[in-house]
This record gives structure tokens, C-alpha cells and sequence, in this order.
């Protein structure tokens, strides 16, 4: 059975209703929470301060350090609490996405420290974890070129589509799911973090960019409102 | 106690001259909230200044914050983030750590700051570095010099030295200025009306001693300044507040 | 902000005026800041609470399974409590020692709640010997200013109330997460509330923000219900480096009792508010 219509009704170019706050941790020298309908992610930024122990500092420049975990209860199965493969490259991830636009130079042998904490999964969840850390480093007062915003898009069946949900995920007819998270920086467009898992057809890949620039607009737009003041909530 | 805090009212006033100026200025600006990345305003005349930069005709925001134009000058006036350690600065500091050669001192920021023996006044014991500094106890200090990763400071001035009593608060470091006022009109308005004895470092740590019910009315005071340092009217609000002027 | 070593002249200032019986925010030595409870912070846990006493914030959720009980207790069901100071709190940024373990915190919570009776075990069995509902409880601290012990424990017990068991098909041992039954966690009335008393110098407080946490040199956790007419101690907790004399025991038992007598019907109306 092809794959015809979303299974939570929404088009195909549809972004989920989106959450957007900041300032939501007071010790934090920065913080924001961004949801993408249920998946919900916080982010916490310290810093730049010190980097222990000195031999890991860089002589020139500063490091984004960035820890990415789940909460045992945002998931059906209760996940583990700590670290494990996934979580640790999802940080990797992330550390590369933000350094692209933060100007590291500025305070050398320093490290600024991002913590994203996801309340609650239903997929997207690194991208949801950029767009709050995003916000956050912004509302650190970082010193950054331009904002990130991140977005699922997928590949489900033949259908190209905007924020893929767990249940899309999980779709194994047809050409099946394929998951392809997009990070995207404001105002050049430029991709700063990118990954595939699945199948597309090299002549339709353009497309799946494409519809991460529309995606990324919009939700750049509500990260922007949200560091003004504007406390987003689409769910009403 | 009041000889430390002219002194700093007087450096902040040489560093916040601009601020003073724009008071009096007849010159019109305009200030809004800006993100990273987000264009403040268009034209070849602009000039970027502070935390902002030129694209292709435009002028951009580099750090979130409140964007200001004056005459040709564009820059952004911070409202969050590290407090970044200047040369001449005086900050309030807390001794964390002791070597044979001196204290290693928090004073917030991206780097440590350390306090050599040999910037101290003449009179410290060399046997007994603690009992002139130990962990945990509180200095107004000087930043002598910020060389990458590494801030040095010294005790060698008038108005700096051990804080006795009292407690420490903190603040945003940007949020100091407005604090501090027009010729330390805020911070005096303050002091007069509670009776509290109050040094202001540079670095958002802000040292009050008096009686309790004067400090609390003091930390309040600040607090409304922190959370509303661009708002109209903010000077009458505080000044209300306080319960009018003395 | 971000945090520092707690300068001496502040331990030294809370002391000073502790012993005039004042704080720096203006409270009584007992009194309790302002407490906030939510719920649904989670679509995904079968009971999830975020509690905010002044600016500190948990976040608690349980998970329900099943599992074979242990031989002992073969027809009662399981509890694991775990507990973690998020990064996102900052904590591990700080410079010195941790302030408090959150291994410590987790079995403290634990033998509240345990020791009180306050989940109905037995209930709990779904086939006696074979297999039973298994609760497992995580805390997480988002932001520290004090008090994160007792925050926690009412972050679990508030999560609890609102807990509700998934659907199983006992037949295919399936549990299908995502859809909760209507069937409440089985609780009884042994409803405890933990309350923690901070010794600073001679004198006692409760309820701490972080920099009278830190002037502190001991403190005393007690887990107190009451089921019927008297007030129940169920555990207690005794940390920090220092001792505590006879006599703060019989004022923080006697404190205690006023707290307990003033916040709880607080609390319960707050929850059974979320739970309409």
C-alpha cells in the first residue's frame, strides 16, 4: 500500500506544531526548550570558561562540548540512564553543527558546554536538541554569525516529507522509511550537519534539500520569536 | 569602604563615557533587540561596530542583544554572556586555590585569573600565604593585564583588599553600568536610602554590608535594575521603589 | 549565572543572622518556599511530575514493567528509585567537591517512600510466584538552588499519585506503552513528605537554597505520614560532616510536625487539583 496520506493527517510539507522558549533554566548562563509536536528537547550552555585539564585546550581557539541524553521515561521502553554510542555521536553531531557559525577564536583554551536533555521522544529528537541549543548559545550571549535550525526530513515510501514522526519511521512498505536529518544555518543556508539512513534515488535528493530549506525557514523564524520575547506554543 | 567605591565609580565613569554622552545626546538613536544573523540595517554608510559586521551592503548582528544606531555607528549592547576580563577592570574575586606563588581567583569569565604574591602590598607573611588569602575568602582586585587563557591580577591600589562582613551577590556583568548609573546616581541613590555599604566589580559580583533588612532592600533594588536595565522610566521605578528620594 | 565557591563572609553572614532567627530572603527558619507541581511532562511515562520548590526544579518520571518477583516478596510488586543530577543544572561545571551524591539522594527518597507503605505491593502481583508490575522511578535535578532532596522526594510522590498502569495482555505477556489503562498505581493513605533540616553552626533550618545548603555542616532527612491520627516518622537520613545533638533531634522531630501539619494539605490540593 503506497504511501498516500500522513498518519497524523498533516501534508507532506507540514512541520509538526512547534514549541519554542527561552530562559527556561536560571543557573544556566543560557537555556531554551524546542518541541517538534511530542518530541520535546531542552538545552542548557555554559560558559566560555576554562577547559580542564589544560592539555586539552587548543593554543588559538575555543571547543563547543556538547552532552546529548534522554530521559529514561521519554521513550515507550524505559532507556537506560547514561551514555551509550547513540548519544555520544549525537553530541559529536551537534558539537560540529554549532561550532560552524560560533567564532571559537574569540576566547582561545575555553569551552563552552551544551547539555540537551529530551523530555520526551516521538523522533527528531537531535534535531529538536540543535534547535534549542541553538537558542541557547544565542541567549548566552555567544558570540555566533548566525542561528542553526535543524528539521527531520524523510523519505517515507516515495513521499518526501517534513518531520518525520516515530510512526513514520517505522513504515516498512513500499521503498520503506528513510531518515534524513538536515542542520541549516540561517541566513546562507548552509548545511552544517547532514545524515541518511534508508534509500533515495540519487536524481531525487535535491528534493529532500529543498524541502529542508522551506523547513528550516519556518523554524528559524520561531527561534527568532522565541530569543524576542515570544513564548511559542502552537499547541494552543 | 567609600574611598573603594569612588574609585570605581570613577573608572566606570572614564569607560562608560559613551553611555553618559548618548544621554545628553541630541543625536537620534534607535535601539531593538536583534538575534545572530539578523540584519540591523541596510546601507554603505553604516559602520559595524561592537558584535556586529558588514555583508555586502548590510549590517549584521553577531551576539544576541540590543542593537544600536548612532549617527553612522552600528553596535549591540549585550544583555547576557560571560563577563569578558578587560585590563583595569576592578572585580570582585573569591580565592580558590593556593600555590607557592600566589592564588588562583574566580572571577567568573572564560578564563582563570590569578593573583601573584609579589602583587600584593608589602606587608603579606610569605609563611603564611593563607592567613592573607585563603579559600573561600573574598578580594577586590585589579585586572593588571588579560593575556590569552590567563588573567593577572594585583592588589597593588588604593580601595582594593580584603572584603570583610557583608555577603556577595551576583549579577550580569553587562548589567553593571546601569547599576552603577550616570556618575554612580543609581548606585548612590541606593546606598543613601538603605544605608548599605556597597563595592560593585566589574565582573556582576556586587559586595553589600549592612543590616539585614537594608541589604535585602538593597539586592532588591538591584534586581529590578538586572531584569528591566532598558526600560523607560527605569531610574523613577527604582527610585519609587526605594520609597523616594533622601 | 553559573556558580563559584560559596565566599566565606556569606556562610559567615547566613550563620550570623540564623541565629537571630532570620534568612537572607526574608523567611523563617522553617519556613518553606513556594512550591509548584505539574504533571504530563512526558506522554511516554505512566506518571511523570515537575516540581519547583523556589527556583530548584526536579523532574520525575516512572516507567511501569513487569518482572518476576523476587523470592521473598514472591506476590508483591517492585520499586527502583534512581537519581541524577542533570547537566543541564550545572553542577558538574562547579569548581570543589560534589555537593551531595545523587546515589545518596536516590535510596534516601527510596526508603521514604518504601518505609511509609505508600504503594500497596501486594496489589501490585499479577500472578503470584510468576510475575508482578515493577516500578522504576528516575529524578532528575534541572536547577539547584537548595533543597534538591526534598524536591525529589515530593517529585516521586507527586508521580506516583498521578501513575497509571499500561495495558498488558497477561495471555501474551505484551505490554502496549503508549496507551495507560484507567487503573491508578495501587497507593494507600501512608502518604509520606520528606522534609530535610540543615544544622548551620547551632542552629537549625529547613528548606535551604543553595548558599545556606553550603554554610551547612549536617542535616537530617525525615520521611513523616500520617495515616491515621498520629504523625508517623517512616525513615530517616542523618548527613553531612558535623553532629547533631540530642537536643535538634527533638526540635527537628517537633518542627517536623508543624511543617507536616502546614504543607501537606498544601500539597494534596495541588495534586488532587491535576488529577481532576
Amino acid at each position: 500500500m503506497p504511501y498516500t496520506k500522513r498518519s497524523d493527517g498533516r501534508k507532506f510539507d507540514e512541520l509538526r506544531p512547534m514549541r519554542a522558549e527561552v530562559g527556561i533554566i536560571p543557573n544556566a548562563h543560557g537555556s531554551a526548550l524546542f518541541a517538534f509536536g511530542d518530541t520535546v528537547a531542552i538545552a542548557a550552555v555554559y560558559g566560555p570558561k576554562p577547559l580542564h585539564p589544560a592539555n586539552k585546550r587548543e593554543p588559538d581557539r575555543g571547543i563547543i562540548r556538547c552532552e546529548y541524553s534522554m530521559l529514561p521515561f521519554s521513550v515507550g521502553e524505559r532507556a537506560r540512564p547514561g551514555p551509550s554510542r547513540r548519544s555520544k555521536e549525537i553530541g559529536m553531531i551537534t558539537e560540529n553543527a554549532l561550532s560552524s557559525v560560533v567564532d571559537l577564536k574569540r576566547f582561545p583554551g575555553t569551552v563552552i558546554d551544551v547539555s540537551i536533555l529530551i523530555l520526551q521522544a516521538d523522533a527528531g529528537t537531535r534535531c529538536a536538541g540543535i534547535n534549542a541549543a541553538s537558542m541557547a548559545l544565542a541567549d548566552a550571549g555567544i558570540v555566533m554569525r548566525e542561528l542553526v535550525s535543524s528539521v527531520a526530513i524523510g523519505k517515507i515510501d516515495d513521499k518526501i516529507v517534513m518531520d518525520v514522526t516515530k510512526e513514520e519511521e517505522d513504515w516498512e512498505e513500499g521503498e520503506g522509511p528513510t531518515d534524513i536529518p538536515f542542520s541549516i544555518t540561517s541566513n546562507k543556508e548552509e548545511i552544517v550537519h547532514l545524515q541518511l539512513d534508508g534509500n533515495i534515488q540519487t536524481k531525487r535528493f535535491g528534493e529532500a534539500v529543498d524541502s529542508a530549506k522551506i523547513a528550516c525557514k519556518k523554524i528559524s523564524e520561531y527561534q527568532v520569536k522565541a530569543l524576542k520575547g515570544e513564548k511559542i506554543n502552537e499547541n494552543g | 569602604m567609600e574611598e573603594k567605591n569612588e574609585k570605581i565609580i570613577e573608572e566606570k565613569i572614564n569607560e562608560t563615557k559613551n553611555i553618559d554622552k548618548e544621554a545628553n545626546s541630541e543625536v537620534k538613536k534607535e535601539r531593538k533587540l536583534v538575534v545572530p544573523g539578523e540584519i540591523i540595517v541596510s546601507g554603505d554608510d553604516y559602520l559595524p561596530g561592537d558584535f556586529t559586521r558588514k555583508e555586502e551592503g548590510d549590517v549584521l548582528a553577531s551576539r544576541y542583544g540590543l542593537a544600536e544606531i548612532r549617527d553612522r555607528l552600528v553596535r549591540i549592547i549585550p544583555l547576557s554572556g560571560t563577563f569578558e576580563p578587560r585590563r583595569h577592570n576592578t572585580v570582585i574575586g573569591i580565592i580558590e586555590d593556593i600555590t607557592y606563588s600566589g592564588w588562583v581567583v574566580d572571577i567568573g569569565g572564560p578564563y582563570t585569573a590569578f593573583l601573584p604574591l609579589n602583587e600584593c602590598p608589602r606587608f603579606v607573611n610569605r609563611n603564611n600565604i593563607e592567613e592573607f588569602a585563603g579559600v573561600g575568602d573574598v578580594f577586590n582586585l585589579k585586572i593588571w593585564g588579560v593575556k590569552k587563557g590567563n588573567v593577572d591580577l594585583s592588589l597593588k591600589s588604593r580601595g582594593l583588599g580584603k572584603l570583610q562582613d557583608g555577603r556577595i551577590i551576583n549579577i550580569n556583568s553587562h548589567k553593571v553600568p546601569r547599576v552603577i548609573g550616570k556618575e554612580g546616581s543609581m548606585i548612590n541613590m541606593i546606598k543613601d536610602n538603605t544605608g548599605v555599604e556597597i563595592t560593585v566589580g566589574q565582573n556582576g559580583r556586587i559586595w553589600l554590608s549592612g543590616d539585614l533588612e537594608g541589604e535585602r532592600k538593597a539586592e532588591e533594588a538591584i534586581s529590578i535594575i538586572e531584569n528591566e536595565s532598558f526600560s523607560e522610566g527605569l531610574t523613577e521605578k527604582v527610585e519609587k521603589f526605594l520609597g523616594g528620594k533622601k | 549565572m553559573g556558580r563559584y565557591i560559596t565566599p566565606k563572609i556569606n556562610k559567615k553572614k547566613i550563620s550570623e543572622v540564623l541565629r537571630e532567627g532570620k534568612r537572607l530572603d526574608g523567611r523563617t527558619p522553617f519556613d518553606l518556599r513556594d512550591i509548584q507541581i505539574e504533571t504530563g511532562i512526558s506522554n511516554k511515562a505512566e506518571g511523570s511530575a515537575r516540581i519547583k520548590i523556589g527556583k530548584t526544579e526536579v523532574i520525575v518520571g516512572v516507567k511501569i514493567s513487569t518482572q518476576e518477583p523476587y523470592p521473598d516478596h514472591d506476590d508483591e510488586g517492585t520499586m527502583m528509585v534512581g537519581m541524577e543530577f542533570s547537566p543541564a543544572c550545572g553542577l558538574r561545571y562547579e569548581s570543589g567537591p560534589p555537593k551531595m551524591d545523587s546515589i545518596e539522594v536516590s535510596r534516601v527518597v527510596d526508603r521514604g517512600i518504601r518505609e511509609s507503605g505508600f504503594i500497596d505491593w501486594k496489589k501490585l502481583c499479577i500472578k503470584k510466584g510468576e510475575k508482578v508490575w515493577s516500578l522504576m522511578i528516575d529524578i532528575y535535578c534541572i536547577n539547584d538552588d537548595g533543597n534538591v532532596l526534598d524536591a525529589s522526594a515530593l517529585g516521586v510522590y507527586s508521580a506516583l499519585k498521578f501513575a497509571k498502569l499500561p495495558i498488558y495482555d497477561e495471555k501474551n505477556d505484551i505490554i502496549s506503552y503508549g496507551k495507560v489503562s484507567k487503573n491508578l498505581v495501587p497507593l494507600t493513605k501512608n502518604e509520606p513528605l520528606s522534609m530535610t533540616f540543615y544544622k548551620i553552626g547551632d542552629n537549625l533550618l529547613f528548606d535551604p537554597t543553595r548558599d545556606e545548603e553550603d554554610a551547612a555542616d549536617a542535616r537530617l532527612t525525615l520521611a513523616v505520614s500520617q495515616p491515621n491520627k498520629d504523625k508517623i516518622i517512616n525513615s530517616m537520613q542523618k548527613g553531612g560532616l558535623k553532629s547533631l545533638s540530642s537536643e535538634d533531634l527533638k526540635k527537628i522531630v517537633k518542627e517536623s510536625e508543624k511543617i507536616h501539619e502546614k504543607v501537606f494539605p498544601d500539597i494534596e490540593k495541588k495534586i488532587k487539583k491535576l488529577l481532576k
